[in-house]
């Protein structure tokens, strides 16, 4: 039975322009971030990005599906994207006060030595008609384990307190 | 002016360190945002002339998107 097992957690207590975990173990099978997170981004949301070991070269490929409870659900994506990889939604400075993005990220068979994959679903929690809900698929085609995760927002927004981001390593027994 | 900073969390010795960014990452954040604006604009543009494209093809065959639909089912 696999068990997921807390490896770092992250509050802030402030302004953060990334959260990034470094020097992850390589002993469990797959690992999963959960986090909430709210960005000072002038938008209801907040476009969160991922990158593995700091890269930053055309190896993220990724789409997204989403919907937002008022505009017709719709898809989009980049193919060997530079920046980093879609990972979720956070909510943003123009939502609701005190409301967060909600987002679980699964990355398979990270330390292992192929193109890694990862998939997310995420929704916004605004308590008004509309909040993005999504659910992202991606792949990067770096082939060295991942040791490290960042977690940035597309526009260069900052992660704002109470924003929080657990990563879990999830072993098989 | 206050330099962003970023919170970096050892998973091995559980160190968590508020780290000030340098000039240069503050330069490739603006970069990197910058470069996703115009992926996300290119990607618009594609979609909209695919859209085009393919309402031209209907109105050239004469069916609807529904017809076309029905064909391909």
């Amino acid at each position: 039975m696999a068990t997921f097992i807390k490896i770092a957690t992250v509050d802030l207590t402030g302004s953060q322009s990334s959260i990034d975990f470094t020097s992850i173990p390589a002993t469990y099978t797959d690992l999963c971030i959960k986090y909430s997170a709210r960005t000072d981004r002038a938008n209801t949301n907040s476009d969160i990005y991922l990158q593995f070991n700091g890269v930053t070269t055309a190896t993220y490929s990724f789409k997204r599906i989403y919907g937002n409870g008022t505009a017709t659900a719709a898809s989009d994506g980049l193919t060997n994207n530079a920046t980093g990889g879609f990972a979720g939604t956070a909510d943003g400075a123009s939502a609701t006060a005190s409301t967060f993005g909600n987002c679980e990220v699964y990355i398979p068979n990270y330390a292992g030595s192929t193109a890694k994959s990862w998939s997310v679903d995420g929704v916004n929690e605004n308590n008004a008609t509309s909040a993005l809900a999504a659910l992202y698929v991606g792949s990067w085609s770096g082939t060295a384990a991942i040791t490290s995760i960042s977690l940035k927002d597309y526009n260069a927004a900052n992660f704002v307190q109470y924003s929080t981001a657990t990563l879990y390593g999830i072993s098989k027994s | 002016m206050t330099k962003p900073t970023r919170i970096e969390v050892n998973c091995t010795t559980g160190e968590v360190l508020e780290i000030e960014l340098t000039d240069a990452e503050i330069q490739q954040r603006e970069d990197d945002r910058i470069a996703y604006e115009a992926a996300k604009a290119e990607e618009a543009t594609n979609a909209a002339l695919k859209a085009e494209q393919k309402a031209g093809l209907l109105e050239r065959l004469g069916i609807t998107a529904e017809e076309a639909e029905l064909l391909l089912s």
